[in-house]
């Protein structure tokens, strides 16, 4: 009896083993949680599968017959247009985050290391910009984007997409950091440029914080509405969105095309699951918890 | 330590690397807003009078302010913007408080999945999320207004009434969750384990340390997330906009973001949607500010 409680006080105190009920209950609440976030994912696959007769007729949930057909008429669609928005989608948010990130890395590194004239006002700036949502900004975007006729082409969506206040800001975190100034004045002393230095040093540093700044500017400018949207008016340069959203707003009209928008965004959401899934485990998110302390 | 005196040798290179920022900054931010506070003072009037006068573009001061402002759409955008908000915003951020806790809980099961499907839905644009909920709460193909239907109590009222307050606040709060989660969590495992096993053996109780260790630690994530919730509240555009054809309770100008568009581009008063425009922002600035204000105090208040 006895030595029955002295293992149980020792497993108390070396690894604390909750109660069954203890553990129970908390098991169901994260799968509740995970069951919301999964059900409409599931809807819209099981959905893609069925004809639009079923659609509307059978129970959401049971498979359909029309999943071929479906797929068929979505590249279909307009000569295959789902395929060029899926491209441009690419086009805006990978060529997009990727210069972003480099932009992002480059300005917070240079705020972050070097002291110089104006640093404080770029930074309270950078500040205000992460403060005033970009989207407020959307109008007069679109105004100066058609005294410079470039309006309704990629760079409209492209250009005002570059740059990211949150991203320089989680840069100039990151560096301050992870990059230690003792191992740049070393490098110095021997002789290196600073651009060698950047190259060499600081950048393979700063690779972890570039990666999460990089993914969160993808999915950013990936679910982006707003800017094409308003930028856009060829439906052969609109991204994913904005295409959804087209089709779902003729579909009122047109039913067979809510049929296409619900396998579009099946066909659309899968890649994306895939690439977070992949990358998950390379994201730094501390990074933004930590934010606020720097 | 010498400190960061860069300076003292490549004083060039400081600027360089900032150059692209500070360029693409100029033009797509400050410049934008210059132009939107330049054009917000402008409007089209008529002069010279009589039948033959013309529109003319002139300087009409506070003008367009005065008038959005007394506006009762775009008031009431701003109301329909409150209601949304006091849904979506503390259930998006007490469930992602809830689920980073339990993540964190060595007793729960199951934690390496639930974790990444409830962080699933970030992935997801808000337009294709709203595409997914709009055809579930669509009464012909909702599978709970079916099972309702089945049980004979009629469809439910997603898209109808006050319904779509609690409908829309769902798509935001089902993108929301899991990214806050996220962030709650990896600052909850910064928290030294030395604090939470020190309370353990004073024999403290889970909940108890959730409440007087965990929480008040990760208080700085929790501002960040309550921060991102509000902004991204006023900034809602694409998912009523998306919702609209499903239902007639959505009108053009029902968040003030819809608002600006239609008067911009529906009805061409671009001087009043630049009004607008520096109104929202300038309110979101406002916000953002007296909150991180408000919570710095009480975060201090409760240290010492």
């Amino acid at each position: 009896m006895s030595a029955v409680i002295a293992r149980k006080a020792a497993v108390a105190v070396s690894r604390p083993l909750p109660h069954q009920r203890a553990r129970v209950l908390p098991t169901i609440v994260l799968l509740a949680g995970a069951l919301y976030c999964l059900v409409p994912v599931a809807w819209v696959v099981v959905a893609a599968t069925k004809s639009s007769a079923e659609l509307f007729s059978t129970f959401t949930f049971a498979p359909g017959t029309g999943l071929l057909d479906n797929l068929r008429d979505l590249f279909a669609y307009g000569d295959g247009r789902f395929l060029v928005w899926a491209g441009n989608s690419a086009l805006y948010a990978v060529v997009g985050s990727a210069v972003s990130t480099l932009i992002s890395t480059l300005a917070g590194y240079g705020m972050a290391k070097y002291d110089f004239r104006g640093r404080s006002v770029l930074f309270y700036a950078i500040l205000a910009g992460v403060l005033v949502p970009g989207m407020t900004l959307a109008i007069p975007q679109y105004l100066l984007m058609s005294e410079t006729n470039l309006v309704g082409s990629h760079w409209s969506v492209l250009l005002p997409s570059l740059i990211s206040p949150f991203g320089i800001y989680l840069a100039r975190v990151y560096a301050l950091s992870a990059v230690p100034d003792a191992t740049l004045e070393a490098a110095r002393i021997d002789g290196a440029s600073e651009y060698r230095i950047l190259g060499s040093i600081g950048l393979p540093m700063m690779v972890p914080g570039m990666v999460t700044i990089f993914m969160l500017q993808f999915v950013g400018t990936w679910n982006n509405f707003l800017l094409p949207f308003i930028m856009l008016s060829d439906e052969s340069k609109f991204p994913i969105t904005v295409g959804l959203y087209t089709l779902l707003a003729k579909g009122s009209s047109e039913p067979a095309l809510y049929g296409i928008a619900i396998v579009g965004a099946a066909v659309s959401v899968i890649p994306l699951i895939a690439l977070l899934l992949f990358l998950q485990r390379f994201w730094r998110l501390d990074l933004l918890s930590g934010g606020l302390k720097g | 330590m010498t400190g960061p005196d860069g300076a003292r040798r490549g004083s060039r290179a400081p600027y360089l690397f900032v150059a692209p920022a500070v360029l693409l900054f100029l033009a797509f931010l400050a410049i934008p807003i210059g132009y939107a506070l330049y054009l917000s003072l402008r409007g089209l009037r008529l002069t010279g009078g009589g039948i033959f006068g013309t529109r003319q573009e002139v300087f009409v001061g506070l003008d367009n302010y005065a008038r959005t402002l007394a506006d009762p759409d775009f008031l009431a955008g701003f109301g329909r913007l409150a209601l949304y908000g006091l849904i979506s915003v503390p259930l998006t951020l007490g469930p992602a408080l809830l689920f980073a806790l339990l993540l964190d809980y060595a007793g729960a099961r199951g934690r390496r999945f639930a974790r990444t499907a409830i962080f699933l839905p970030y992935a997801i644009p808000g337009v294709t999320a709203s595409l997914l909920w709009g055809f579930m709460y669509l009464p012909s193909t909702s599978p709970f207004s079916y099972l309702t239907q089945e049980l004979g109590l009629g469809e439910i009222p997603f898209l109808t009434g006050g319904g779509i307050y609690p409908s829309l606040a769902n798509i935001a709060v089902w993108g929301g969750v899991g990214f806050n989660m996220i962030i709650i969590f990896t600052s909850l495992r910064g928290i030294p384990a030395e604090l939470s096993d020190a309370a353990r053996i004073d024999g403290a109780s889970e909940w108890r340390i959730a409440w007087h260790v965990k929480i008040p630690l990760v208080a700085p994530a929790l501002v960040l997330t309550g921060l991102f919730a509000l902004i991204g509240t006023l900034q809602v555009y694409g998912e009523p906009t998306t919702l609209k054809p499903m239902t007639p309770e959505i009108s053009g100008v029902w968040v003030p973001l819809m608002h600006i568009y239609t008067s911009a581009f529906s009805r061409d008063d671009l001087p009043l949607a630049s009004a607008a425009s520096v109104i929202l922002a300038v309110g979101t600035l406002v916000v953002s500010v007296v909150l991180l204000k408000v919570t710095q105090k009480r975060a201090f208040g409760g240290m010492s």
